[in-house]
């Protein structure tokens, strides 16, 4: 169906590529070319960290479609350490286990699929965000690529750090 | 300008209409106004709906109403802003008689949403959010609502007993409106036990989907009463704009649409929100019934909650909101509850509200949000 839809927001949905306003410095995501604070026009890319924190959170039992199959899911504000609030999923965790203010950052895995035989769409999520000690700092280093799947069925969750140097 | 009263109303019981078509409930609706007012034509017909293309196949509203209805060739389009539709409807209309332009009109709200059922009508309420950013991210209509109440709750030190008295108000006053959907009351021990749809939020702070349709008849002010006895006049009506994506606001937590749609309004009407007598607000879920209180100005940030919690919103509080069920108990056939908060004021300031009628209403407010507020438009009417 609309592939064109898709891959023209890539960079946002795998990188979270946003925006930095040159007059005032903002930034700015999802991207929207024109500076919500100064209105100057910000069109230089910016690549976001992917840290950041929960600033609200709750729960979906009944998805729209597409999104049957993941129920429940846990959704959120995440506010981002360079300041803008993103909305999305998150993800490697029970919600019991939620609170506002907890560290998360970012992962990427599927959004949704278009029927059996449609696209699967990949994004951003967040997971909590692992211990410093913890991380391989080589796989921190590695670049970001999508995650093809094997076969029709098969959905791989490649667990791909966000984190670019 | 010409100053602009409404000389007729109309509307269809709220709810589960499956023997009636989308054309049907309007004309059902128009037809009432019609012969509320005794006009037989009107000059146009602005729609106010959100989801027929969507959940009906049918959009071209403007022509099809017209035409069902028997006006064939007039001037008719459809007007859309989400769950804004049916007051930005009003506006429309209100700008073509204010202006010369037209002399009677008639503004429809409709909505026809059980011809599908389920994962269909959430993504199709989902379109009010951003589907990029919000929607693509699974996000459902009662979700974004759901980020909203938890951090209200954080931030102000609510629980979520404390925003029962908005539904158990709503169902009170439903009671005594045949056209509401819900017509039995609730408790807070109900409350306290619904059933969790999206957490925090549960079945009872949540508006039912639903079909229905409401319409008013405009004509200037100078010959209003050639048509009816009861004329209300439009002292104001007034839309804003905010963000699409919660995300984007710079604070989620103050409608900054609706903070600046009422003072348009209220400039508009040279009036404040102390003169204001009864408040039709966006009550689909009971946060939205905060942030609204707070955005029109009844109660300072965080204070919102208050109101409910001490009894002021009730039929003989300080503000009356919600006053014939609201769009809890009432229901919320989305792109038409703009104009049922319109008719429903309209009653109030007619003197016909029946049992639900507050004594000695003068002035009449509506607050009709599309979206999560980032369409606002804030109505004054008065009774002449």
């Amino acid at each position: 169906m609309e592939v064109a839809r898709y891959w023209r927001t890539t960079k946002q949905r795998y990188q979270l590529v946003g925006e930095k306003c040159p007059q005032c410095g903002r930034r700015i995501f999802p991207p929207r070319d024109v500076c919500p604070v100064c209105g100057h026009e910000a069109r230089t890319a910016v690549q976001f960290s992917g840290k950041g924190e929960v600033y609200s959170y709750s729960v979906v039992h009944v998805a729209p479609e597409g999104y049957e199959k993941f129920v429940p899911y846990i959704v959120a504000l995440v506010r981002l350490a360079e300041g803008p609030l993103v909305t999305a999923q998150l993800t490697d965790v029970d919600e019991s286990e939620v609170w506002i203010g907890m560290p998360v950052e970012m992962v990427t895995r599927v959004l949704r699929e278009d029927g059996e035989r449609g696209m699967l769409i990949y994004g951003y999520k967040f997971r909590p965000a692992l211990p410093v000690n913890n991380q391989a700092p080589q796989a921190a280093a590695q670049p970001m690529r999508t995650p093809l799947p094997k076969a029709n069925g098969v959905h791989p969750e490649p667990v791909l750090q966000a984190a670019m140097p | 300008m010409r100053d602009v009263s409404i000389i007729g109303i109309g509307q269809t019981p709220v709810g589960e209409h499956w023997d009636k078509s989308l054309r049907e409930l309007a004309y059902q609706a128009l037809l009432a106004a019609m012969q509320s007012a005794g006009v037989e034509r009107v000059d146009a017909l602005y729609v106010g709906n959100m989801l027929s293309g969507e959940l009906t196949a049918q959009e071209h509203l403007g022509a099809l109403i017209a035409d069902f209805a028997g006006l064939r060739g007039i001037e008719a389009i459809k007007v859309e802003a989400a769950c804004g539709s049916g007051a930005a409807a009003l506006r429309v209309g209100y700008m073509a008689v204010a202006s010369g332009l037209c002399d009677l009109v008639a503004c429809i709200g409709v909505e026809k949403m059980t011809d599908q059922q389920g994962s269909t009508v959430t993504s199709a309420l989902a379109m009010a959010a951003d589907a990029e950013y919000e929607a693509l991210q699974g996000l459902t209509f009662v979700s974004i609502n759901a980020l909203l109440m938890r951090r209200y709750m954080h931030e102000y030190g609510y629980r979520k007993e404390d925003f029962a008295n908005f539904a158990i108000n709503a169902h009170a006053n439903a009671v005594n409106n045949p056209y509401a959907m819900f017509r039995s009351p609730i408790t807070a021990a109900q409350f306290a036990e619904a059933k969790p749809i999206a957490d925090p939020i549960n079945l009872l702070d949540s508006s039912p989907i639903a079909d229905g349709a409401a319409c008013v008849i405009l004509a200037p002010t100078s010959i209003a009463r050639e048509f009816t006895d009861k004329p209300v006049r439009v002292r104001a009506i007034a839309i804003a704009t905010d963000t699409l994506a919660v995300h984007d606001r710079r604070d989620p937590l103050y409608l900054e649409g609706g903070a600046l749609s009422a003072q348009k309004a209220y400039a508009m009407a040279g009036v404040g929100p102390a003169d204001i007598d009864v408040f039709e607000l966006h009550d689909a879920f009971t946060i939205m019934s905060a942030l609204s209180l707070e955005a029109a100005g009844f109660a300072p940030r965080g204070q919102g909650v208050r109101l409910a919690m001490d009894g002021e919103i009730d039929l003989n509080g300080r503000i009356p909101i919600t006053t014939m069920g609201g769009l809890k108990a009432r229901g919320h056939p989305v792109g038409a509850t703009g104009m049922y908060q319109i008719v429903e004021v309209a009653q109030q300031l007619r003197e016909e509200a029946g049992l639900n009628q507050v004594k000695n209403a003068q002035l009449g407010m509506a607050q009709n949000i599309g979206g999560s507020g980032a369409t606002v438009v804030t109505t004054i009417l008065e009774r002449i």
